[in-house]
This record gives structure tokens, C-alpha cells and sequence, in this order.
């Protein structure tokens, strides 16, 4: 699979969790095109954070990055499987989608640039800032496409 | 300031989510991009919009906003005021447009 990563400044202090018993990996579906559900799975995983007592800061981090990546699974892929790893030095979220991949990852990462349909527009989406957010919001985020296969995103935001 | 007080002193009607009108407002934004929106503006914020579809229920409520307040006399559609109701969203409804109703939140946040 073609790879662009990137790497950002790390920005927050107190653990994730506190020790490596509370660490946690859950798994959650995405259905591509069903925008009546779009958000759900952001909205599971805030929850999750937030019952584990992750920091605020880490949790707001992480509903960005998963609402950005699960609209995206919705706009423009078939389907998706999420994965959710919390450990006591970060927070991972790995989002692998079936769908169309991306020709232009390069292109795609550029603020403003944007293939979503009128549909989509109309709803507020297509701005061509998700993929940007994501990697704002991220402190790792690595994305990976194969053209008629689909996509992966593996975003991680540590403790520290 | 909270949700309630805003509504009273600007005359919005409220569609939904009477029961969490009592929520402090910190601060407002406007906009329509949702991934704008989405990154952003903060917690408390009283989020003004043209938008009505039922996306906007998600943003609020993962960004922790106080409210939303659609523009123009905008109807929120069915779905949007279900879910809305379930999320405990307050949704208000203004007739002004987007700019004339920002400049007198933003006044009523400024002078508290
Ligand atoms: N999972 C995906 N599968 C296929 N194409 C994708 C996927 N995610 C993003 N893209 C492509 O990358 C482009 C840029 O995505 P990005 O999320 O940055 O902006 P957008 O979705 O177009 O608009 P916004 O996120 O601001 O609402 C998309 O328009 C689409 O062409
Ligand atoms: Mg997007």
C-alpha cells in the first residue's frame, strides 16, 4: 500500500489511563453511506474515554480525529472497521475501510481539496479540512490507500 | 449567561431541548462547514447555523456545545429534532441572518 505519515508535536500530560489493567481495545462497524448514523461510533468512542477518565484534553482530541475519519468512511467508502486501543501512554484510533482508496494522498491531505459530491455539500461536509483536523489533532497519523481496495488511518494522541 | 437567557433576550424560538436550556453558554461561532465547526469551536459555545440536517446534533454534542441557533427562520428536519431531543441539544430558531444574529449574541456574551 502507498504510505504518507506524518508526525506532530506531542501536547498533553497526564496519563491516558492509570495503569495498564485499565487499558482497553474495542472494535466498532461503520456503514458507508448511511449519513442518519454518521457520528455514532465518535459518540461511542468519546464515551468510552470519557468513562475511563482519560483527560479532557485527550478525549476532545479524539472525538475530532474519530468524527473526521467516520464521515469520511461515510461519504465515501462502503464500510469500515474501527478499532479503539487505549493504553496508559495513548489513546490509538485505527480506522480500515473497504471503498475506493485514495489516487492522491499528497492531494487529498491538501487543505480545501475536496470530491464530495453536491449531496455531501449540501450537508456541510466537503470543505476539505477532515483529513487536516485529523492530522492537526493527532500527535502521530499515518494513512494508507490502495486505489479500489480502501483506505487505513492509524491516529494516536499520547499522554505526554 | 445561559441558554435561556440568550433566547429570552433575543426572541428565538425554541424547537427542542427545553429541559437544557439552563446550560451555561462560554462563548459563540458560526459557521456551516462542519469540519470548521467541528475543529474549531470549544466546549459551552452557542453554535449558529444555516444547517439543519441531523449532522449537526452529532457536532454539538461531541463538541459539548451549550445550543445551536439556526438562522433565517431554518426548520431543522425531523430526524434533526429526534435526535436532538435524545442528545438533550437545545436548538433555537432566529430569523435574523447569520450576521446580524452573531453581532447581538456577541454583544449579550460581552456585557454580562
Ligand atoms: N476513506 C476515504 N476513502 C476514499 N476517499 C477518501 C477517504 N477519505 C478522504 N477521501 C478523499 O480525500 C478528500 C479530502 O478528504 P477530507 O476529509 O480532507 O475533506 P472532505 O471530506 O472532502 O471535506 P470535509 O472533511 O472538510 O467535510 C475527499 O474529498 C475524498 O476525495
Ligand atoms: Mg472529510
Amino acid at each position: 500500500m502507498k504510505k504518507a505519515s506524518s508526525v506532530v508535536c506531542k501536547k498533553s500530560k497526564r496519563p491516558v489511563c492509570e495503569t495498564k489493567e485499565k487499558a482497553a481495545t474495542q472494535t466498532f462497524a461503520i456503514e458507508g453511506g448511511n449519513f442518519n448514523n454518521a457520528g455514532l461510533v465518535s459518540t461511542s468512542i468519546k464515551s468510552i474515554l470519557k468513562k475511563m477518565d482519560v483527560p479532557g484534553e485527550i478525549v476532545r482530541r479524539a472525538a475530532i480525529v474519530s468524527y473526521e475519519a467516520e464521515i469520511n468512511v461515510v461519504s465515501y467508502a462502503k464500510q469500515a472497521v474501527v478499532n479503539l486501543i487505549v493504553e496508559p501512554d495513548f489513546v490509538q484510533i485505527e480506522v480500515n475501510d473497504e471503498g475506493p482508496g485514495i489516487p492522491n494522498i499528497e492531494l487529498a491531505m491538501q487543505e480545501g481539496y475536496s470530491t464530495a459530491d453536491r449531496r455531501i455539500r449540501e450537508m456541510g461536509f466537503g470543505a476539505g479540512m477532515g483529513l487536516c483536523n485529523i492530522k492537526n489533532y493527532s500527535d502521530e497519523f499515518q494513512i494508507f490507500s490502495e486505489v479500489g481496495k480502501g483506505t487505513r488511518l492509524v491516529m494516536k494522541i499520547f499522554s505526554k | 449567561m445561559k441558554v435561556k437567557t440568550i433566547a429570552e433576550n433575543l426572541g428565538l424560538k425554541v424547537v427542542c431541548g427545553s429541559n437544557a436550556l439552563d446550560r451555561d453558554v462560554t462563548g459563540g461561532y458560526t459557521g456551516d462547514l462542519l469540519s470548521d465547526v467541528m475543529a474549531n469551536s470549544k466546549e459551552g459555545t452557542i453554535w449558529i447555523t444555516r444547517q439543519v440536517h441531523q449532522n449537526i446534533v452529532a457536532v454539538a454534542s461531541l463538541k459539548e456545545h451549550a445550543a445551536i441557533i439556526l438562522i433565517n427562520d431554518s426548520q431543522p428536519t425531523q430526524e434533526t429534532l429526534e435526535k436532538a431531543e435524545t442528545e438533550s441539544v437545545p436548538i433555537l430558531v432566529s430569523n435574523l441572518p447569520a450576521f446580524e444574529l452573531s453581532g447581538k449574541v456577541f454583544n449579550l456574551l460581552s456585557c454580562r
